[in-house]
């Protein structure tokens, strides 16, 4: 099986973010990481490939910052990236991220292509679905397991509340992964060693630019939240605080 | 005039609740734009869903059907709904943020040439121009956003933006038609199966008068231990988010958040828990809301009645012994 996994660098889930002069994007100096979902979406690919065999390609787009999410898949066992390198890329929205993406990958076939089921910076949860469209592919989303099958894939949908679905569907395909589904693995030395020698394709906005269009929706302004509630911070030092907390559990919120 | 479209959802015949929200939303946007507000649901012999619908405030309810509507698959409705709007444009369509919606409204979206504003938690009227409020970063920030094209313009809204109990009723019942549309053979490519419950669960959170929830921060599985004697000590259930029950740490029937349980306790006491969205919209509801993290910007803190910036492994074991001297 030849998979795509398309991965995604976001800022540091604890990362302290604060908001560009504009108050239109972040300060990007802050620290980044790999996608969460992303990072599972790769492991499973690996597993996929270990399995029946065949080729695990990464794509990311983003800035020169990005390509440590490529080194580490290929680390971890990726076989080849693809990098659309460029600050421009970070302010598309979900439909010309995924044009962009399938016009880096119009001269290959993948079997199938996997996406994280969502950003924790933008949070769309649209990416994979629109690849699907513009590809033609059929697809399905918040996937936990995923079965070879004649003719095609079985995939277990996660549904809201605790409930599931097995979906029987064709190859080539379109996954959106869960977070969960699988174990991930850490890199080993040796694989760190053979990523830098494995095949990255470095595509520029310019190579693309003809696939896309302006973006239809937009980012006017970010703010912090307004806060709904008027919050009590309790301070002090630990046994004060607790005992201040306690306080409240019994006079004011009456659950002890 | 233009029309802002919402698709109320159901599945296997009956009505999600939370479509009310939508509509809720909808009657606010057509308050302030002028805008005519019309309803959709589709299916295959949905007619009393649409029935229930035109007893609110609503021009007009549309049954939109066709038998390869059931079961639920992206391909059909995405082809249903499109066929549809071609007939019946749009300037807004609204849906509720539900994972079949996630599944199928890209998709349409892009067939249309257009877009959709997911995750939606608000919405302003400014000068003539509409704005769309949606959490960024994890619930962080909050982004105004604009859309652009000739729609129309797809909106989802998150669960618990709107007060389903809000809805306005409407003078009389509004009109239904029913509009048959055409899925030809080959649209649909997924062959789904029976939708099902993994295990019974052990569990019922709902029920929790007081729940104690762990996140990320309590950093080991060992260190459960210490949320469990706290649960214990004040009567209520141990709860976790996602991350925990994914490592294995907690079963999957003690999860809150938008893929485990709803809750909403008398108390609930988020332990190390940052607060991403897909938690919150499981407990906001909660009556009290306190919670304890050593990062100050935690997006838990904006919908807290308390919070304690700290360590939670400094906090929590003397909270214990004072809990237990308090009920004696």
């Amino acid at each position: 099986m030849k998979i795509l996994v398309c991965m995604k660098q976001v800022p540091q889930k604890d990362a302290p973010l604060k908001l560009n002069d504009a108050g239109t994007w972040i300060r990007e100096d802050v620290s980044y990481e790999v996608n969460e979902p992303d990072a599972f979406a790769l492991e499973e690919a690996l597993r996929q490939k270990e399995k029946h065999t065949g080729e695990v390609v990464v794509v990311t787009a983003g800035p020169a910052r990005a390509l440590q999410v490529l080194r580490e898949a290929l680390a971890k066992g990726a076989d080849r990236a693809i990098h659309l390198e460029g600050d421009t890329f970070v302010g598309l929205d979900a439909y010309n991220t995924a044009r962009a993406i399938a016009a880096a990958i119009k001269d290959e076939k993948f079997d199938l292509i996997f996406t994280g089921l969502q950003s924790d910076d933008y949070g769309y949860a649209q990416t994979g679905v629109i690849l699907a469209e513009i590809l033609g592919l059929p697809h399905a989303t918040i996937i936990m397991q995923i079965e070879k099958s004649d003719g095609g894939i079985r995939v277990k949908r996660e549904l809201e509340a605790g409930f599931f679905q097995f979906v029987d569907m064709p190859l080539p395909a379109v996954l959106t992964i869960q977070s969960g589904i699988n174990k991930l693995r850490y890199a080993t030395l040796i694989g760190i060693k053979q990523a830098k020698m494995k095949p990255l394709r470095k595509v520029m906005m310019a190579e693309v630019q003809s696939a896309m269009e302006g973006n239809l929706q937009k980012i006017e302004k970010l703010h912090v939240p307004q806060k709904t509630k008027n919050t009590e911070f309790l301070e002090g030092p630990p046994a004060e605080v607790a005992k201040k907390l306690v306080e409240k559990l019994k006079n004011e919120m009456r659950v002890i | 005039m233009d029309t802002i479209l919402v698709v109320v959802e159901q599945r296997e015949g009956k009505l999600n609740r939370v479509s009310w929200e939508t509509i809720v939303a909808g009657q606010a946007i057509a308050a302030q734009t002028g805008w005519t507000l019309e309803a959709a649901v589709l299916g295959s012999g949905v007619a009393a869903i649409a029935g229930e619908v035109t007893e609110k405030k609503v021009a007009k309810v549309y049954d939109i059907e066709s038998a390869r509507l059931e079961p639920y698959t992206p391909d059909a409705f995405a082809h249903g709904l499109q066929e549809f709007l071609g007939k019946h444009p749009a300037k807004l369509v609204l849906m509720p943020h539900t994972y079949q919606v996630r599944d199928f409204v890209p998709k349409l979206a892009t067939a249309l040439h257009t877009t959709a504003i997911s995750d939606v938690i608000g919405f302003r009227y400014e000068g003539g121009k509409l704005l769309f409020t949606r959490q960024m970063f994890q619930g962080k920030f909050v982004a105004d956003v604009s859309f652009a094209g000739s729609g129309p313009c797809f909106v989802t809204f998150q669960n618990g933006s709107f007060r389903a109990d809000k809805v306005e009723a409407g003078s009389a019942a509004a009109p239904v038609e029913t509009v048959n549309v055409d899925v030809p053979d080959g649209v649909i490519r997924n062959k789904p199966h029976e939708v099902f419950k993994e295990a019974k669960q052990a569990v019922d959170l709902t029920q929790a008068a007081i729940i104690v929830s762990v996140g990320r921060g309590i950093k080991e599985q060992k260190n459960i231990e210490m949320a469990k004697h706290l649960a214990d000590a004040l009567g209520g259930e141990l709860a976790a988010s996602r991350p925990i029950c994914d490592n294995g740490w907690l079963p999957m029937d003690r999860q809150v958040g938008s893929s485990g349980q709803t809750v909403a306790p008398k108390l609930y006491l988020a332990l190390g828990i940052s607060g991403a969205i897909q938690h919150i919209v499981g407990m906001k509801g909660s009556r009290s809301i306190v919670a304890i993290n050593k990062d100050s910007e935690a997006p838990i803190f904006e919908i807290a009645d308390y919070a304690i910036v700290g360590n939670l492994f400094d906090i929590v074991p003397p909270l214990i012994e004072e809990v237990k001297k308090a009920k004696g």
